[in-house]
């Protein structure tokens, strides 16, 4: 009976093309179409950079070096990667900017982690200048202190030495890790520190026995986030940095020259094969922690 | 920055008696010596001395010339600096681009990222592999994807019949900046996305549901409803762009180096005190790039009040 009025009523009223369509599997997936087609676009246009690397780090010099160029490699090799890590240049880089980052990462947590225990869970007068100039300090530009900075590197006789990285990170990784650290630090709820207090614990031992367990998660994004910005800078390595030995990544990467030193054609294969080696590890990292990352990434930017 | 969320108010205690309060204020400050010991080692201090440096004539080798007082006349010497004016105008260029590129793009892949369907999470996933590659490294892998013989883009641009012939994409001055644009405008709007998205989640969904009843278009809700709603998340994503292009250094250093046609203001400021060693001059340029970026943020901040107040 409903069913007969049903289509009585549809029948009475012009039947537009578009719910034609959307009455059909076929035609509703035609309407889907453009859609997919935009998400597929997206997916193409965020990974084929890395497709492509990673196909040249597969790919043999005689293959890299011919035209018409193959999109898939016909013979695929570990030969680029072997040539790169054999290198010594690459091998130091690969150290340095562990050391590098690694150590900039822990003494900013250490010192932002302390930092934001107390404007996160202290109410005291200055508080809210010192989080406003830990902000302006995330926005500040790396060059406009470059000459001054170069100059006392020089003085401290730091100058070609990791430690002229380590203490100049500090710049960017210290006041975000700082600002974000405070804001996970604000979201804990207060009873568990007032329990702690009243069982006669010190400031320091409610912060790392009941505070800083609880913010472990956000001492790993924030953490990863320091060590990604202090992995990748260059504008600081190039200028402090001068004896490849203490090459970081980004600087080994830009003056690679290859093994055989051949100066007429730029080994792309090794290059490629070099910048997969110190992409994966990131990625990787990344994509486990996605979640958390973005919730670093926007936080903050969001609340208006 | 008042778009910039001051965390809420912390769950203090209640305040018992000025005593606590007075520990509270001495513990909390000792917490933040080591942080302010480091940012007033490392920002503060090298920050005015590079403000007194551009006064004076100091080079980063001390030879024969006492380094002296000279006043204004680094800036002097600046504003009439032919290489520098290019090199600011090829930056404003490149953030004018880029950022208008990467809004556009970004709120089209977060429009459709924010609609619910399946492979969504792997959607995520997906945008963050441009944003965790160092920007060096990019910009190697596009200089190879660019190459003008065996590059991919002049391969398949010229099996798909875009263009005619293969290009020398980078050192061609018409396509140089753009080639350098197309890199950062890969990597960034991927995070601009991200952002948008952050702020597309946080609008009520009722809102739609009642825009729908009331018989609005999709149009007609994405701008009465998602735009101004997402203003704040625009903002703050509009701003950390700008800010980030106009100190852009790492992209433009591995395609040109330092050719003085395609220079940008950080490139001209370290080329100038690392590599000439003029430690005065380039700190003038320094603090004009500090100047610069501060006019973009007075820019943001007054279009911000006048459209309507903050928030």
């Amino acid at each position: 009976m409903s069913a007969v009025a049903e289509a009585a009523k549809t029948a009475r009223r012009p039947i537009s093309r578009s719910r034609v369509l959307r009455r059909s599997p076929v035609g509703r997936f035609l309407i889907k179409l453009p859609f997919w087609l935009l998400i597929a676009a997206i997916f193409v246009y965020a990974l084929f950079p890395f497709y492509w690397a990673i196909r040249s780090a597969f790919t043999p010099d005689s293959e890299q070096f011919s035209t018409p160029i193959k999109y898939w490699p016909a013979h695929p090799t570990w030969a680029n990667f072997r040539e790169v890590l054999s290198t010594s240049t690459f091998q130091h880089a690969l150290i340095n900017s562990t050391i590098v980052a690694g150590s900039v990462t822990l003494f900013s947590l250490l010192i932002g982690s302390l930092a934001a225990y107390a404007l996160g869970r202290f109410r005291f007068h200055g508080r809210s200048a010192v989080l406003y100039l830990m902000l302006s300090m995330t926005i500040f530009p790396q060059i406009a202190i470059l000459g001054a900075l170069y100059t006392m590197i020089n003085n401290f006789h730091l100058y070609d030495k990791l430690g002229a990285l380590i203490f100049s990170y500090l710049i960017f990784t210290l006041p975000f890790t700082v600002w974000v650290l405070t804001s996970f630090m604000r979201g804990l709820p207060g009873d568990l520190e007032e329990a702690a207090y009243v069982d006669g614990a010190t400031p320091l031992q409610v912060f790392y026995k009941v505070l800083l367990p609880l913010i472990a998660p956000g001492l790993v994004t924030t953490g990863l986030l320091a060590f990604i910005a202090a992995w990748n800078e260059y504008l600081y390595a190039l200028s402090f940095i001068q004896s490849p030995d203490k090459y970081t990544v980004p600087l080994a990467i830009t003056t690679f020259v290859g093994k055989s030193g051949s100066t007429f054609q730029v080994p792309w294969g090794q290059i490629m094969a070099a910048t997969v080696i110190v992409t994966l590890p990131l990625i990787a990292a990344v994509l486990v922690l996605q979640r958390r990352i973005l919730a670093g990434l926007t936080a903050g930017a969001v609340k208006g | 920055m008042s778009t910039v969320a001051t965390p809420a108010a912390p769950p203090r205690r209640r305040r018992r008696g000025s005593k606590l309060q007075r520990r509270q204020t001495r513990i909390g400050w000792v917490l933040l010596i080591p942080a302010l010991a480091v940012v007033a080692l490392v920002a503060i201090y090298p920050l005015g001395k590079t403000i007194y440096y551009s006064f004076t004539n100091q080079e980063f080798l001390q030879g024969i010339e006492p380094t002296k007082w000279v006043g204004l006349e680094n800036y002097r010497t600046l504003w009439h600096d032919t290489i520098f004016r290019t090199a600011v105008w090829e930056t404003v260029k490149f953030t004018l681009i880029t950022v208008s590129f990467e809004f556009v793009l970004g709120m089209i892949i977060a429009l459709v990222v924010n609609s619910s369907f399946k492979g969504r999470g792997a959607m995520r996933a997906v945008m963050l592999v441009p944003w965790a590659i160092p920007t060096v490294v990019a910009a190697q892998m596009w200089k190879w994807m660019y190459d003008d013989v065996y590059g991919v883009i002049n391969d398949a641009g010229v099996r798909l019949h875009i263009f005619s012939h293969s290009h020398a994409w980078i050192s061609e001055p018409s396509t140089a900046l753009g080639s350098v644009c197309a890199v950062d405008i890969w990597k960034t709007t991927p995070f601009v996305a991200l952002l948008l998205l952050a702020g597309l989640q946080v609008i009520p969904q009722d809102l739609y549901e009642a825009a729908n009843v009331d018989g609005a278009s999709k149009i007609q809700q994405f701008w009465r409803i998602t735009l101004p709603l997402l203003r704040p998340a625009i903002l703050v994503a509009l701003i950390f762009r700008t800010l980030d292009a106009l100190r852009v250094f790492d992209v433009f250093y591995v395609f040109f180096g330092n050719r003085p046609d395609t220079q940008t203001m950080a490139i001209y400021a370290q080329s100038t005190i690392v590599g000439d060693g003029h430690v005065g001059y380039g700190s003038a340029v320094s603090v004009a790039i500090f100047l610069i970026i501060g006019l973009f943020v007075a820019i943001y901040v007054t279009v911000m009040r006048v459209s309507g107040g903050d928030d």
